[in-house]
Formats: C-alpha cells, structure tokens, sequence
C-alpha cells in the first residue's frame, strides 16, 4: 500500500471516442448514478416530511412544507444509543489502531521463525463468521461480569479489529526502507527508539487509513451488538433497527432514524473517501 | 551490538504477544469451544438448572441435514447458493461494466466514483431500513415505470412467495455432482488442449469416477432424507441481491478500477496498432488481465453472503423464511430458541463454508506476496 491514492488517477492523453460513444458513455453513467441514489432521494423527502404526509400513494413526491419533526424525534429516540455508538467507537478504534501498528511494525520489520504461519492464522480472525464464536463469548462475558454493557462490546471490537489492523499496517510498513532501520540501528536505536523515531512520525495515513476503517465497521455493525449488550448499552444500529421494528410504522421518522444513523460514516467517507478506498482494497489482502 | 540486536528480537515478539494471545484464545479457542458445543445436547435449561451437557458425537449435524424437524436448515442452504451465485454476478457485471465506463477519461470521474461507493460506508441495517420501505409493493419501486408511462411492477419483492426451479432435497447431490463433473470435464478439455496430457488425464479419471457415482452409485442415499423435500428459488431472494448489490458493487468498482490503471498505455496502444478495435482491446486485452481481481472478488464477495445476517435481519426479521440464511437461524435457534447445542452446529458448518473460500485464497495470497 502506497502512499499515492488507491485508485491512481486516469491516464493524460487522447480521447479516442467519438461523439456519439461520448454520449452513450455518459447516459450511462447518469443512468447509473441516478439508480444508486434512488435511496437516498427516499430517505430525504421522507424524512422532511410529516406524518400526515407520508402517504403510500405520495410515497415518491417532494413533501408539501418541509418539517423537521421527524428529524427531532428519531434523535430523541436515537440520541442515549448514538451516544452509545460514540463510546464504543472510540475507544475501540484507538486501541485496535495502536496495537495494528505495534504488530504491523513487528511483522514487518523484525521478522521471527514462523511469523509466516502466524500471520495467516491471525488474518483468518476477520473472515471468520462471528457466529461461530459468539456462543463462548456470551458465556465468557458473564463469567467475567462485563455481559451487556459496553466495556464488554469494547473489547470484542478491540479483539476482531486486531487481524485488519495489523494487515494494513504491516503493508504499510513494509515499504519503509529497510536501509533506513538499519541505519537507526548504527546509531544505536533499538526496538522502541526505531519504532518512535523512524516509524511513528511516518504512521500518520496509517493511522488515518486503520481509524476510518475501524470507525466505519465498528459503527455499522449489528451482530455483536445485539447479542452482547442490554437495552441501556444498545449501538445505534439495534436501535435503529428496534426503531424500525416498533409497532406504529411511522416511516418518515424510520428514515430520519436511518439518515442520523448512517451521517458519521458517511460524512468520514465524503470527507475522507481517499483514505476509505484504501482500507477497503487492503481488505483484499494485496495492498 | 548483535547481543543488542537478539534483544531486540525478544522485545519483538514480546510486543506481539498480546495480540496473539488474544487471536489464539478468542479466534481459535472459541471456534473450539462453539466446536465442542456442537457435539453436546447443550441448552438453556440445562445451563439454568446446572447440569452439564451430555455428548452426543455429530447428532446435531445428523439432525440438521436430515431431521424432518430442521428442514430450514436446508432451505437455508439452498437460499444461500442461490442468493450467493446471484450476488457475486450482479456485483461482478455491475462492478466491471461502472469500472470500464469510468475509465473512458471522463469529467467528473470522482463525483460518480463517490456515488457509486457511498454505499460502502453504511450500514446493512440503514441499507436494509430504507429498501424495506422502497419494496413496499403497492407504492414501493413497483410505482416507478409509471413516470415513464408504463404499466406498475406487480414483484412483491422480499415478501414474495414464489418458489422458481423446485427439486428434491434428496437430489441436491446429484446436482451438485453434475455441477462439479461439467467443471472437471471443462478443466480437462482445457488441459488437453493446452497439451498437459498428464493433468487432463487426471482430470478425465475424476470426471469417470464421478460419473460411474452418479449412474450406479446413490446420490440419493448421500441426503439421508426418508422422504422426498421440495426445495427451490425463492423468488424473494432478488430483493436481498438488489439491496446488497446496490451496498457491494461500489467495491467490486473500485477493485477493477484500481486493476485498469494498472494496465500500461503502452498495452492498449500496441493493441490498437494491431487493427484492435476498442471493444477488441477490452475482450482479447484487458479483461483476461483483470481475471485475478475477479477471483479476489469472488472470494471477497462470496464469505460475505456465506455470511449474511444484518440485511437479512432487518428485512425478514427472521420470520420470513424465503430469505431465511443459515446466519440468521444459528441466531434464533441459539438465543430464541435456547437450544445452544444445534446453534452452534449451523454456526461450524457456516465457518467450514467461510473456511473452504478463504483459507486458500489466504494461503495463495501470502505465497505470491512472499515470492516477490
């Protein structure tokens, strides 16, 4: 993984399309792009709409006034787990960044007999399907008294967030010279003076790269938030979803339910979309 | 100054070691236990009431895959190859037909890139929330031809109970063989024209001994089932692969797309001196060498629907049984159900399935990366 962008920009040169093949090119395009943003269109003339407004026959028209009422009760509904979310997010993504980076740095630069078998079986922990996991893990969390609140989630997310965290970072790593340790190494630096003097102040879009993804799948995920954690502790996303499962469909607050839910992740990615492309290609193994 | 160096070395693997601790005990240790659960009668009440669970060797299999009582397992199995076909190609089409459009030299290339991965970054509850509500039937995506003059949709999408392509549980090893032999017998053709004799005549033996199986042998008998069972497409699975469709192929995009700026000018340009028409450049040039990414992607996208429970969760509730998924069963027969012994019998069957893509996809990867 270089420090360029993930998907290099297109080649200078010539256009050899005719006007024509232009054309049908670009309608596709924005035929294309228009059916992406189908959902988006629903969530946002839905969600500034009342609920006398939200007919099923009005379904697809703008709304006649825009209101926000619907945008004040889904956070008031949203707002104790968007917090949830927040706590959980934190301090998980930090933690799962630095020891990504330890573990990268270790892999990377201080190879050990039979760190090729290790860092397979370690990278095999984010395929795996949580299921096949989760059943110990209740138990163990109420063994360990941390069942249903979020410390308990914390370290779930800080645990699986190991394998990705350490892959991005060991690929990272890997394209610092390794003249320049050595040279470190002459100066009499040892395994911290090297990580805090060479490694760490190159870390940064590392750093930026592993956060964004972590951010990302910590807040979006479900699975491990429902199963682990009691009404008080809930994520956003159980929320969101009890939200939607509540009796009274009342869908312009269920979108604005969805909209609130979905903004953090998506204002990193409009902000940051760079860095969050190349999490994502990392997560394809070959950086 | 070596002494200091082999200290080093020690501080090293010091550093990792709680990590790996962590991977072994919660990733291996806990696929072990969950393992060792599967081969108990553990539940519930049994917890409850403090007895120890009793062993009861592979039953729980036995019974998932031949059980009159657990024909949703099957049916689960059956709508995950379907919905996993499905939503590797769509992600797949989608994916490389956005990619090559892309890569035409157009303006406002990051302004489409951004719409076409958004999605990406949500998720699958809000993606799930929002479709829910677009394939409401009477109002939902059925409603839009009529803008253009059209006639409504009538597709009842996720709540559909259409059932495409029925066949007997009981022959879904014959199928599966038949499936399997057409590869072989591809594979070997390709061999031997390729002039690998010894591989192609590998490759035919297989193919022999698979089809003597499945004329003289049983297939049948392999299911264990006593009566016939109706399995097929569920019709309602399309809404599954549309939803997540719209959420993935932004990424199978953005794959390809990183795979086309890979490939030279130089390429291209030699391929177009040579009389190649654009089109010609992509079919004969370009995509065989995107092959590689297709198969990552495959693999990327195929443990992900292996997998799936969020969306699926969140559109059925895990009341609807036509796009019912071995995740979501494992998670009600483990915490509705109580019944902690088969649920983690379908949680290692889904990990052997995850497993049997991604173990060689990891092993390859990191074989090729080390050869470098």
């Amino acid at each position: 993984m270089s420090l360029e962008a993930a998907i290099p920009p297109a080649r200078r040169g010539g256009d050899n399309h005719s006007p024509v093949a232009r054309i049908i090119i670009y309608g596709l395009l924005i035929i294309g792009a228009a059916a992406f943003l189908i959902p988006v269109y629903m969530v946002l003339v839905t969600s500034f709409k009342s609920i006398d407004q939200v007919g099923l026959d009005t379904m697809w028209q703008f709304p006649t006034s825009i209101t926000f009422d619907s945008f004040a009760r889904a956070f008031e509904k949203l707002a104790p787990n968007f917090a949830n979310s927040i706590a959980l997010v934190v301090p998980a993504t930090l933690i799962s960044a630095i020891l990504g980076s330890i573990n990268g740095y270790v892999l990377s630069k201080w190879k050990f007999p039979g760190a090729n078998i290790i860092f397979p079986l370690m990278l095999f922990g984010m395929f795996i399907p949580y299921q096949a996991i989760l059943i110990p893990m209740v138990q163990f969390l109420r063994t360990i008294g941390l069942y249903g609140g979020l410390p308990g989630l914390i370290l779930v997310h800080i645990v699986y967030g190991i394998p990705i965290t350490t892959l991005i970072f060991r690929n990272y790593y890997a394209e610092v010279p390794t003249e320049l340790l050595e040279a470190g190494q002459i100066d009499g630096a040892g395994f911290f003076g090297l990580y805090k003097h060479i490694i760490l102040p190159i870390s940064a879009p590392g750093f930026v790269v592993v956060v964004i993804w972590q951010f990302t799948q910590i807040w979006n995920e479900f699975l491990f938030g429902v199963t682990l954690t009691g009404p008080s502790s809930q994520p956003i996303t159980v929320a969101l979803l009890n939200l939607a499962g509540s009796q009274v469909v009342e869908w312009n607050v269920q979108m604005a339910g969805a909209f609130l839910t979905a903004l953090p992740t998506l204002l990193v990615y409009i902000l940051l979309g760079r860095y969050f492309i190349r999490g994502l290609l990392a997560g394809s193994i070959k950086g | 100054m070596r002494r200091r160096v082999n200290r080093d070395r020690l501080t090293a693997v010091l550093m990792l070691s709680p990590s790996l601790v962590l991977v072994a005990i919660f990733v291996y240790g806990f696929i072990g236990w969950t393992g060792y659960t599967s081969l108990t009668d553990s539940n519930a009440l049994q917890q409850l009431s403090g007895q120890t669970a009793n062993y009861v060797g592979l039953q729980n299999y036995v019974d998932l895959f031949t059980g009159v009582l657990y024909q949703r397992f099957r049916l689960d199995i059956v709508n995950t190859v379907f919905f996993t076909t499905l939503f590797i190609a769509v992600c797949l089409v989608v994916g490389v037909g956005l990619a090559i459009l892309l890569d035409q030299k157009i303006k406002g290339e990051g302004v489409f890139r951004t719409i076409f991965l958004f999605p990406m970054a949500l998720s699958f509850i809000v993606t799930g929330v929002v479709w829910k509500w677009l394939f409401n039937p009477t109002t939902g995506l059925n409603v839009l031809p009529t803008y253009i003059g059209l006639p409504a949709g009538r597709f009842r999408w996720f709540i559909s109970e259409e059932r495409w392509f029925p066949f007997n549980w009981q022959d879904f090893p014959a199928i599966i063989g038949i499936i399997v032999l057409g590869i072989v017998v591809f594979l070997a053709l390709r061999a031997w024209l390729n002039k690998r004799s010894q591989v192609a005549a590998l490759l035919a033996a297989f193919a022999l001994l698979l089809m003597a199986w499945l004329t003289f042998g049983d297939p049948k008998q392999l299911t264990g089932l006593a009566q016939p069972e109706t399995h097929g497409f569920n019709v309602a699975l399309i809404a599954v692969v549309v939803a997540a469709g719209w959420q993935m192929s932004g990424y199978t995009m953005a794959m390809y797309l990183a795979g086309l700026r890979g490939i030279s000018d130089e390429l291209r340009e030699a391929a177009r001196v040579d009389g190649a028409t654009e089109f010609g450049v992509y079919r004969h040039i370009i995509l065989p060498l995107l092959a590689p990414i297709t198969l990552s992607a495959m693999i990327i996208l195929g443990h992900i629907s292996l997998k799936i429970f969020d969306l699926v969760y969140t559109l059925g509730g895990g009341d609807n049984l036509y796009i019912d998924m071995p995740g979501i069963n494992m998670f009600f027969t483990t915490f509705r159900g109580q019944d902690f012994a088969r649920g983690a019998a379908i949680a290692i069957i889904m990990l052997i399935m995850v497993a049997v893509v991604i173990v060689p996809y990891l092993v390859i990867s990191l074989r090729s990366e080390t050869s470098l």
